[in-house]
């Protein structure tokens, strides 16, 4: 075995003091540095190509192994303990069909910008292109779903690359960042050093916004006559302080805020300055004061398609300004008036000084107007529903969830549909990192994984996946996880026997032609739990809906609960295919086709 | 919203480190982003601090081109980005090798042509040349044009290679 030279790259003054300490393995190595960058849990699946690493993770305590039943369940609980808790997920898989198996969490990962890191296994440097038992071209398969990958090509920088990696993926737009380790460069030696922070010589995000076009933002927001705050996920990756200041600042300044479906819990939702949630299946008052008004803020959103609805009727006539930290974010959907290029707890805390130097003081007076316009549009009440004593309503589901988990800091994700976006409208969240959802990718199979990624973070906290029946088996193995830690996860599952999300479209745009929509030959979801040894419930009766879901809460352990829901209830507010924020569908409007294919075409 | 705007021709400047994989990624980014690649020159200028240039032409609405500029950006081993057609006047060639067949009038013809396009001639035989030429894509385009009428075999061209007027480097 041959012995590189540590890496020359990167100047270190530690390294002449330390040349005389002993040589450690590669995957030593790899689990040294994982723990002195402070990592304490790694969620994976051992095979061939990672074997050194799991003898490494054998033998020693600091680390946390958690064995899931599916690499793509690793990722995903990778993600929900990053989401929870603000730090990077870690996750280890083999070469392969393990790096393969990840592609779906990376690439979810990548679009929600979530901090991973995911280390793979590769076959030996000289089998690297023979086409070798389980070979795979990661780097070139996980190039455009990862933020940034690497081959570790030699021991010697394997510790560098790895804190470059916690560096990438961490800092800027967060993201996920692949490591391929061939085996034979987890087996050689080389000397291991403890190095504090690496700075990239070329990655180097921006995170003070640019001081005149704050001043000219805050300015136009001042002036405004019917302003708007349009938050998203990037002020949770930006931190608690983003939010508090967010509160702090809307507070003063009297505005209406909107979150996005990943921004949820980044502002307050019982505040009354809060219009819920925007985009598709928004309310009708943030969908409506997104649509009129004047001078709009995004901080840390993305103009995502699901949010604008028909990208030339959006929000027509408004000042806009955009506050993130990727450049590319700005000025790729929707046209920017004032772009702000910085992090958001840095920009918004010089909101904050400005808006307070220049004497502004609160806007509440003089946006009364545009409040009583609000109040009008909140008049709506667009999330009511027909309520029913023979089913239990989706929507009737999650408010008694809501209001029998208040005061429990409970952590939710969710799987991916109509589930999901009822659960974004009823579950009103005040803080944020408790909401875990698969916003850009929309991965079915995420919710499961991703609560107990949270779990495992918090193992005090009530951590619950609301699910769809159809959803939560794409990654049901998961309950084998959950038995083995036993975690007292609880999969709430809003059963409709439908792909519920699936089959509403088909209603509104295919003439109700059903195709393939239907969750047939479900299993007996309490038997199923039964048989990983977990507590099962069903609940069909409105009547016993309060009382299941006590017991779930209650039960010191996981629990799956079978909530049959009405069958074909769809979602609303809707804003349909190829329609403006202003032409939403409520619970009750006639439902017409699709204006033309290109309304179609939309998805 | 991208169809929106004329769409022109842009010649982007990325300074990159000279990794494996860092072409792949600028060319995976194109594709991936659905924007048009003209033509492409990469090779390494910086042998001590291990860098490449990479000259990338393309087309789009200023929209895009803006984008593709945030995007080159934000991967990690970019360095520098610069759109040299926004920035300002910028030297930019081409090259071509072309191989031509003939003897005769049409050999006198292809020389004579060849001359008033300084190209060079870098091979001969008793029966073909090889013309060395640099310029402009039109101007290449142009002299491959001729030669098809006068025994034209083959061509092999670069991108474009560029570097904006003035002192100022990237």
């Amino acid at each position: 075995m041959t012995v590189m030279a540590p890496d020359a790259k990167i100047p270190d003054a530690t390294i002449a003091a330390e040349s005389d300490e002993t040589q450690i393995s590669g995957a030593k190595i790899i689990l040294e540095t994982l723990a002195d960058l402070g990592v304490d849990v790694i969620f994976g699946y051992p095979g061939g190509a990672v074997l050194p690493i799991y003898d490494e993770i054998f033998k020693q305590d600091k680390i946390k192994h958690i064995l899931v039943r599916h690499e793509q369940a690793a990722t995903h609980a990778a993600e929900g303990y990053a989401r929870s808790t603000g730090k990077p997920g870690v996750v280890l898989v083999t070469s392969g069909p393990g790096a393969t198996n990840a592609v779906t969490g990376l690439t979810d990962a990548m679009l929600d910008s979530i901090p991973m890191i995911c280390i793979t296994g590769q076959v030996a440097r000289h089998l690297i292109g023979n086409d070798a038992f389980q070979e795979a071209d990661t780097v070139g398969i996980t190039r455009p779903c990862t933020k940034h990958n690497y081959l570790v090509k030699e021991t010697a920088v394997m510790a560098d690359v790895i804190r470059e990696a916690f560096y990438v993926a961490s800092s800027g737009r967060p993201g996920p960042v692949v490591i391929d380790v061939p085996k034979d460069v987890q087996i050689e030696k080389a000397p291991y050093r403890v190095k504090k922070h690496v700075e990239h010589r070329t990655y180097r995000p921006q995170v003070d916004g640019d001081e005149a076009a704050i001043r000219k933002a805050v300015k136009a927001l001042a002036t405004s006559e019917r302003p708007i705050i349009y938050a998203g996920g990037g002020i949770i990756n930006s931190g608690p302080e983003a939010s508090a200041l967010l509160v702090e600042f809307a507070r003063l300044t009297g505005m209406p805020v909107t979150n996005t479906l990943m921004g949820l819990g980044a502002y307050p939702a019982s505040d009354k300055q809060f219009l819920g949630m925007l985009g598709m299946h928004g309310t009708w008052e943030a969908n409506h004061a997104m649509h009129d008004c004047d001078v709009m803020l995004a901080i840390g959103a993305r103009f995502d398609d699901r949010v604008t609805g028909r990208i030339d009727a959006f929000s027509p006539g408004s000042t806009k300004i955009q506050v993130d930290i990727d450049l590319s974010s700005i000025n790729k959907n929707v046209r920017v008036d004032i772009p702000v290029i910085g992090d958001a707890t840095s920009v918004l805390r010089r909101f904050l000084e400005i808006w307070k130097s220049e004497g502004y003081g609160p806007r509440q007076p003089s946006l009364e107007v545009w409040w009583q316009q609000i109040d009008r549009w909140r008049d709506k009440k667009c999330l009511s529903y027909t309520d029913s004593d023979e089913v239990i309503m989706p929507q009737k589901a999650l408010e008694r969830l809501h209001a029998l988990i208040q005061g429990r800091e409970a952590i939710i994700s969710t799987e991916v549909g109509q589930h999901q976006m009822w659960a974004a409208q009823f579950l009103g969240f005040d803080k944020p990192n408790r909401w875990l959802t698969s916003g850009g990718l929309g991965t079915m199979g995420y919710g499961l994984p991703a609560a107990i990624g949270a779990q495992i973070a918090f193992p005090d906290r009530l951590c619950i996946d609301v699910a769809g029946e159809a959803s939560i088996q794409m990654n049901i193995q998961e309950l084998g996880t959950i038995a083995q830690y036993n975690l007292p996860v609880k999969a709430f599952i809003m059963n409709n026997e439908f792909m519920g999300m699936v089959r509403q479209w088909q209603d509104l745009s295919y003439e109700g032609r059903r195709s393939e929509t239907y969750s047939s030959s479900l299993p007996d979801f309490v038997a199923l739990a039964g048989a990983y040894g977990i507590k099962g419930l069903v609940v069909e009766d409105p009547a016993d809906l309060d009382a299941a879901i006590q017991d779930m809460i209650d039960h010191d352990g996981p629990v799956v609960v079978d909530c049959r829901i009405a069958k074909v209830e769809n979602c609303f507010p809707m804003v349909p295919a190829g329609a403006a924020h202003n032409e939403m569908l409520l619970s009750g409007d006639a439902v017409s086709k699709p204006k033309d294919d290109e309304a179609l075409a939309v998805v | 919203m991208k169809e929106v705007g004329p769409i022109a021709r842009h010649t982007i400047s990325v300074v990159v480190d000279n990794e494996s994989g860092v072409l792949a990624r600028v060319i995976g980014l194109f594709s991936g982003r659905g924007y048009n690649i003209e033509s492409l020159t990469v090779a390494a200028v910086d042998k001590r601090d291990k860098r490449s240039r990479i000259t990338a032409v393309t087309t789009g609405t200023p929209m895009v081109i803006e984008q593709i500029k945030a995007q080159l950006d934000r991967l990690v081993p970019v360095h520098r980005v610069a759109d040299l057609t926004k920035d300002g006047s910028f030297v930019s060639r081409d090259l071509a090798l072309v191989k031509v067949m003939g003897t005769g009038e049409q050999r006198v013809e292809a020389l004579r042509i060849a001359d008033a396009f300084r190209a060079r001639a870098v091979d001969s035989t008793a029966d073909s040349f090889i013309f060395e030429l640099t310029g402009s894509a039109d101007k290449l385009n142009a002299f491959v044009e001729l030669m098809s009428a006068l025994g034209l075999v083959e061509v092999a061209r670069t991108g474009a290679a560029a570097l904006s007027r003035g002192s100022k480097g990237l």
